[in-house]
């Protein structure tokens, strides 16, 4: 039983962090039709940010914990938005060349990252109450878990009523259903798009420094990593769905984990696997509207 | 038409040659024998390399005979022949796939494990392994094919990856982060070893003029044809009564059957295979290829890989230099990242360049010929 | 009647969609007051010159309104200028509730709620339902509100009937009715007997072109024409079967028949 609680902790951990990736490339997704490589570049850039803040303020204490969250979501904010109004902007419409610029973008960058920061992996350090344990039906659960779940769950409940209860969020769950009528009813959807980059970074960021306090290290190759596992996820859970993002990261990671656990390792596999089964069963995912 | 002035009616045929470009004019009346000489000289000159001594200093390491500069060329040839067969998929039948590392590690890895586990000899090794890939193409094209767009590119990526984990972790097998060797027990001595580098320079030539006579052949087929259109407009192709998902499925496994034969050119050219080839990073760098050279040209692909593994080798040479070593911070660490560069030039042919090298190319060409256009009439006149 | 000029003016305007010409070369002008309705058989390009106007196809060609060219503007500047879209097919927002469509469509800080809740009663009350739960009628009541609410100089309306049941037909014509008061109305049209009823004006086209522009009550009273260009009667009834002068009408149809 210990073990189970364990298994679903550390899956929930995992789950939090493909959330804050896959949120934003979902939105951006449903509401764009853009596939952004470049996001696990933000999420990179975010954890690099937090980590150079907290190595500033001494390490590990919860302000700095607190501050390099911050600095890691503001950073990666800013990195979408420069990616939406520079290189995005100009492409508009046109989708193919839109993910070839974040492909580019995404190899640059991580070359640039291991220009600056070196191959090796970082390690980084938390406050002491991440190295302790809290037992739950007797499983010994690390509390950094705690913290990447509840992040992931203040994200999601911010994104929500973000969408539900402002004009933005009005406009993009417009704009995901059909954005040519929202430009026809006076709107400038563009202005969405960068809102939603905006947001998808910041997650990212955020997700960031919460990955390298999972992991316990940063690397120029954090994002690409977990990238593709949010790619995964966000098919599972339908594109341009947040809900289905959501209920996708937690299965798919609640899986990985149990099947490395059990199945010796075969948590990827198992992860494509189910990938090939959502599509042979239900080609538009969990929640998606169109295939 | 308001000109009535025309003296010959048949001057106007050539008109369309210059802009056209690789693939849409070849078929006219003189083009075709003339380009086909071209070509033909190309790979002729091509194939005399490794035994003349030419020196092109910034652009190669050494002299043509040299076996460092012809591991290099022969490298060149290889991407051109993979750069050729994602063409296919990406460029002819506008599928995105993000996946197509798989089915050169497929090559690769098939071969070397097949060579190493077994007593086959390396033909009857290299149709086992062809047949292996062709069965994995087809049932994961079958299953990707499902989904459209954007959920087919991750889907392809996601089945790489998978094909990427499985070489990481039987490291019994694959050799994992190793890599494998070649075991060449089985190979023959002419393609073995540094001083035979020839071989395989001649080995990787025949692989280009076989794919790209095999591409250019499929394009050319009528499920060639069927596929560009489904590309265009796939709602039309349903109308006509024929079936889309076949034609793509066909274009996804001719495209991915030709990729396992580069796969094994590579792993001989290599003496072995490490896990990057089935990385997702290898995958963009085809795409970045394809790109670079020019998007549903022929010629582009060839181009783009020539260009960039020339280009990435000597950008790493570049970024070891001292002259980089000694320049600021700001600069030092850019230049020192030869992918950086290659990202950033790829960023900036997409957004400035649409048509790529090729495209770039045919530009220039055609401003030059429309700026000496009125020698030209009188010169090809007197046919027929 | 003020002798102002035209709201729309068009001048030879063509859109493609992909590679496909759609519309030609069309010429029209919607004036100041009342309905100009834009007849024509399905596929000559009716929607796609009204979509080519708010610029969402590719097009080219003039196009201004009120005597200023806003042919080069995205889509959002258009409607901003006072142009109100009601889009074939309702193009609700399905996953909003009918208060959200509303509140999305408001475009000045007091939008016509009264008129809006005064012409449709049942779908305010209906304020919290998703809109891809109403009935296509509801559904297209909502898509005429969201036009209705602004303040408009044009009203661009494609289609408002189809598919609906005639007792709708019948309401959501006495809504263009009472809309056409304040604001001019270009009106796509396949029901005749609505076209007849609202229609001060008429512009017919045939293969992507303007083929007639007249007097609509003139047009839709003569059989004989209606059949030429339409190529259906009158009653709406059958199809004229007329493979005939549908490309070339005969001279007398490109008369300027305007009144003022």
């Amino acid at each position: 039983m210990s073990t189970v609680v364990l298994l679903l902790a550390t899956g929930l951990g995992l789950g939090a962090l493909y959330f804050l990736v896959a949120s934003g490339l979902s939105l951006i997704y449903g509401l764009m039709g853009v596939l952004n490589f470049a996001h696990g570049s933000f999420l990179t850039l975010g954890a690099f940010a937090g980590w150079e803040t907290a190595r500033r303020l001494g390490g590990d204490s919860w302000g700095s914990l607190l501050l390099s969250l911050l600095v890691g979501a503001g950073v990666g904010a800013l990195a979408a938005v420069l990616t939406e109004l520079l290189l995005i902007r100009r492409l508009y419409e046109r989708h193919i060349e839109q993910v070839l610029v974040t492909v580019g973008l995404a190899l640059a960058t991580v070359a640039l990252f291991d220009g600056i920061w070196g191959t090796d992996a970082i390690f980084v350090t938390g406050p002491g109450w991440f190295d302790e344990t809290t037992t739950i039906l007797g499983a010994r659960v690390p509390n950094d878990r705690f913290l990447l779940i509840g992040v992931a769950l203040l994200v999601l409940g911010g994104i929500v009523a973000f969408l539900r209860f402002t004009r933005f969020g009005l406009v993009i769950r417009a704009g995901v259903e059909n954005r040519s009528m929202v430009t026809a009813l006076g709107i400038d959807v563009r202005r969405a798009f960068t809102v939603v980059f905006a947001i998808g970074g910041a997650a990212a960021g955020l997700g960031g420094v919460l990955a390298s306090h999972y992991f316990g290290y940063v690397s120029p190759q954090l994002g690409g990593s977990l990238l593709i596992f949010a790619f995964i996820v966000t098919v599972i859970g339908g594109l341009g769905s947040l809900l289905g993002a959501a209920i996708a990261s937690v299965v798919v990671a609640v899986l990985q984990q149990m099947a490395n656990f059990y199945l010796s390792g075969t948590g990827d596999l198992v992860v494509v696997l189910l990938l090939a089964t959502v599509l042979l069963v239900r080609p538009s995912g969990l929640m998606g509207a169109r295939a | 038409m308001s000109t009535t002035t025309d003296t010959h009616p048949d001057t106007g045929t050539p008109q369309p040659a210059a802009p056209a470009g690789p693939t849409g004019g070849a078929r006219r009346g003189a083009g075709l024998p003339l380009r086909l000489l071209a070509v033909l000289g190309l790979v002729v000159l091509l194939a005399v390399l490794p035994l003349i001594n030419v020196s092109v200093p910034g652009v190669l390491p050494g002299a043509t005979y040299t076996p460092g500069t012809l591991q290099l060329m022969a490298l060149a040839l290889v991407f051109a022949s993979l750069a050729l067969t994602y063409h296919v998929i990406f460029g002819v039948a506008g599928l995105l796939s993000f996946g197509h590392a798989l089915y050169l590690a497929i090559g690769a890895y098939g071969l070397g494990i097949v060579l190493e586990r077994t007593d086959l000899g390396l033909v009857p090794a290299m149709l086992l392994t062809l047949l292996g890939g062709a069965v994995v193409a087809l049932v994961l094209g079958a299953v990707g094919l499902r989904v459209g767009g954007i959920s087919f590119a991750m889907v392809t990526l996601a089945f790489a990856q998978a094909g990427s984990v499985l070489i990481r972790r039987n490291s019994d097998v694959t050799g994992g982060e190793e890599g494998l060797r070649l075991d060449t027990t089985n190979v023959p001595d002419a393609f073995v070893g540094v001083t035979d580098t020839r071989n395989l320079y001649w080995v990787a030539l025949v692989l280009l003029v076989v794919v790209f006579a095999l591409v250019t052949w499929f394009e050319r087929s009528r499920a060639g044809h069927v596929a560009a259109a489904t590309r265009e407009n796939e709602l039309r192709v349903r109308v006509l009564g024929l079936r889309p998902f076949a034609v793509k499925l066909l274009a996804f496994v001719t495209g991915s059957v030709l990729a396992v034969v580069v796969g094994m050119v590579y792993l001989l050219l290599q003496s072995g295979a490490t896990p990057r080839v089935a990385s997702a990073d290898f995958t963009l760098t085809i795409l970045v290829i394809v790109v670079l050279g020019g998007l549903g040209s022929r010629w582009g692909a060839v181009v783009g890989g020539i260009v960039y593994t020339l280009l990435d080798q000597r950008l790493t040479t570049l970024a070891a230099s001292d002259a980089v070593e000694s320049l600021p911070a700001v600069l030092s660490v850019p230049l020192g990242e030869p992918l950086f560069i290659l990202g950033t030039l790829f960023i900036l042919v997409v957004l400035f360049v649409p048509g790529g090298l090729v495209g770039l190319g045919a530009r220039l060409a055609g401003a030059r010929t429309r700026a000496g256009r009125p020698a030209t009439p009188a010169a090809g006149e007197d046919g027929p | 009647m003020s002798q102002s000029g035209p709201v729309l003016r068009v001048r030879g305007l063509s859109a493609r969609i992909g590679q496909q010409q759609v519309v030609e070369d069309v010429t029209l002008e919607v004036p100041a007051q009342g309905v100009t309705a834009l007849l024509g058989r399905n596929g000559v390009g009716k929607t796609s010159t009204i979509k080519a106007v708010l610029g969402l196809v590719e097009r080219n060609g003039v196009v201004e309104l009120d005597g200023e060219r806003i042919d080069t503007l995205p889509t959002h500047r258009i409607v901003q200028r006072g142009v109100g879209y009601v889009p074939e097919d309702r193009e609700v927002f399905g996953s909003l509730s009918v208060e959200e469509n509303l509140r999305l469509a408001e475009r000045s800080a007091n939008p016509r709620r009264d008129l809006v809740a005064d012409l449709f009663p049942d779908i305010i009350a209906r304020g919290q339902q998703a809109a891809g739960t109403l009935s296509g009628g509801q559904q297209q009541m909502v898509a005429l509100a969201r036009a209705l609410l602004n303040d408009n100089r044009l009203l661009l309306v494609d289609e408002p009937t189809k598919g609906l049941s005639p007792k709708l037909v019948g309401e959501v014509t006495e809504a263009l009715e009472r809309a056409a008061q304040v604001v001019p109305i270009l009106l796509v049209e396949q029901n005749l007997v609505v076209a007849r009823r609202l229609a001060d004006r008429a512009v017919v086209m045939a293969d992507g072109r303007v083929v007639h522009t007249g007097d609509a009550a003139e047009l839709l009273d003569d059989e004989q024409r209606v059949v030429s260009l339409l190529g259906v009667g009158s009653t709406g009834s059958s199809h004229g079967s007329s493979h005939d002068s549908g490309s070339h009408p005969d001279p007398s149809t490109h008369d300027q028949e305007v009144r003022s």
